[in-house]
């Protein structure tokens, strides 16, 4: 099982969603978040006095998958999020060790 | 008609005091989410602290007869207490008590506006020692000089700046808006900069609801000032209206010549602006002039903003530019392009006006930015040696909402 994380332009959360749906990835957490990569900051200006925002917006989420599901997951948010333009994001996988379904008990790729 | 005027003067009043809200909305959204209840204090503060100042001797040391007949300041004793305006006169218009009213939002929203230098880094109770001695020694003093007139026949003396110089100041240029402005500026040299680096203004539509509702106080301060229902009445209203919608235009074309865009700061900014100007102004200058007004101050305050950096002084909301510069550009209008059609009747010198205006009206921005200046700067030096005026640093760090009010303006908790 994985842990797939992907940060996203704000605007690309309504693709990545339908993209996720229609391929059956039955749940996902997203969070608003801010920082930066090879984007950095952007400045705003202020009654002639300009401030250096250093964090951009951006949005992740976060799913589990199957071992199996990995790849095909992976290439779908990248088919959705992508723009070309600096900023789209990373994606990125960790090894997840154990899943426990809170209602009924259920453990391992049947609490996926 | 008295009835209709006092109508007329009891809706302007009500027009009035909506400007503290606004005024504390305007600054509010300009500051970080840390400081903004500290601020909403700080204006809304300036009326509790004025109102009992004017009941015991600032309706005195305002309006009461001139001490020794001098035009420095009103007799402190005259009206003690309002007493003498208990009785009904049965004029059936506006009594002194109605002016004591209107007056005291004259001077309140003055110390309020005092109150932007201050962001972020004033203790709030010496915020408050500081307003009741700035009003006193000289918002009271300077409202006296400027706004009172003689009266011969019943022998009342009033202001050496209205009845000797002769300045012209519609509803407050001076003794409001450059008084304030000037009064910002040395509270914040005092105070020194903050030492948390200045955060973006946190919310721009509460900035603009603000300045909207500062706009729409501005009728009833410049509309009642002219203390009835008639033609000046209606004349300011439009003037106002104009100088307001055209300081949009002066200062978000500077800025976009500058800074490459218009911003929503700069249109509110800019509406404040042109009200500033047209202040003194409002009954001096055609709707052409009146446009010209607002031009100017808009322009003018959007070029002087970037002085305060230059000069390293945390003049926090720009008081000093909006309403110092804004207020002296407004004067200098009525004595540059004043049209005598108008209600005052003074002929500006490029429409072949009397030279006189000219030193009349610099006396009068010299006196009081001067006054201002050296008196505020002691006061609140006077008082950072002996009580202290700032918080500490972790309390500056922590924002002022929490470590002085202990309470927090926006809560994002979930659950």
């Amino acid at each position: 099982m994985k842990l797939i994380t992907a940060i996203i332009q704000p605007h690309r959360l309504d693709a990545v969603h339908e993209a996720l749906s229609a391929m059956h990835v039955n749940g996902l957490t997203v969070t608003e978040v801010s920082g930066y990569g090879a984007q950095k900051g952007h400045s705003e200006i202020y009654r002639g006095a300009e401030y250096n925002i250093a964090f951009r917006p951006k949005v992740r989420i976060d799913v589990v998958v199957t071992e199996d599901d990995t790849d095909a997951t992976i290439d779908t948010i990248i088919a959705a999020a992508h723009t070309g333009k600096i900023g789209d994001g990373k994606v990125w996988v960790t090894e997840v060790s154990e899943i426990v379904r809170v209602r009924t008990g259920e453990r391992g790729v049947a609490a996926v | 008609m008295p009835a209709a005027d006092l109508a007329w003067l009891l809706a302007a009043f009500a027009l009035v005091s909506l400007m503290f809200p606004g005024l504390a909305m305007f600054y509010g959204g300009m500051l970080g989410t840390k400081n903004i209840l500290n601020m909403l204090m700080m204006v809304m503060s300036s009326l509790a602290v004025t109102s009992v100042l004017y009941v015991l001797y600032g309706y005195s040391m305002v309006s009461g007869n001139s001490w020794g007949g001098l035009g420095i300041i009103g007799d402190p004793l005259e009206f003690f207490g309002l007493q003498t305006f208990v009785t009904d006169l049965e004029t059936g218009g506006a009594e002194g008590l109605y002016w004591a009213a209107f007056f005291i939002l004259f001077a309140a929203i003055t110390i309020a506006i005092v109150a932007s230098g201050a962001a972020g880094r004033m203790k709030f109770g010496a915020w408050i020692l500081f307003s009741a001695l700035w009003l006193t020694l000289v918002y009271f003093p300077l409202a006296h000089q400027v706004f009172t007139f003689s009266d011969p026949e019943s022998g009342y003396v009033g202001g050496w700046l209205r009845n000797v110089i002769e300045l012209h100041d519609f509803a407050g240029g001076t003794a409001v808006h450059m008084n304030a402005g000037v009064a910002a500026l040395a509270l914040a040299m005092v105070l020194g900069k903050r030492k948390s680096a200045a955060h973006r203004p946190h919310n721009l539509p509460m900035v603009v609801l603000g300045a909207g509702i500062l706009w729409f106080g501005w009728y009833g301060f410049n509309g009642g000032s002219a203390a009835g229902a008639n033609f000046l009445a209606q004349y300011v209203v439009l003037t106002s209206l104009l100088a307001g919608s055209a300081g949009i235009i002066g200062f978000c074309l500077i800025e976009k010549i500058r800074n490459g865009k218009a911003t929503t700061l700069g249109m509110a900014s800019g509406a404040i602006a042109g009200l500033v100007g047209i202040t003194p102004s409002a009954d001096a200058v055609d709707p052409i002039g009146a446009l010209l007004v607002g031009i100017a101050s808009g322009a003018v305050v959007c070029l002087a903003l970037t002085w305060k950096t230059k000069l390293g002084i945390d003049d926090t909301l720009d008081a000093f530019a909006v309403h110092g510069v804004g207020g002296v550009v407004g004067v200098i209008c009525v004595v540059l392009f004043a049209d005598s059609a108008a209600p005052a009747g003074i002929t500006g010198i490029l429409f072949g006006g009397n030279l006189d205006i000219v030193w009349r009206e610099l006396v009068a921005i010299t006196v009081t930015c001067t006054y201002s200046f050296v008196m505020t700067y002691a006061i609140a030096w006077g008082l950072n040696k002996t009580i202290g005026l700032r918080v500490s640093e972790e309390d500056e760090y922590a924002g002022l909402d929490v470590t002085l009010h202990a309470e927090t303006a926006y809560v994002s908790e979930r659950v």
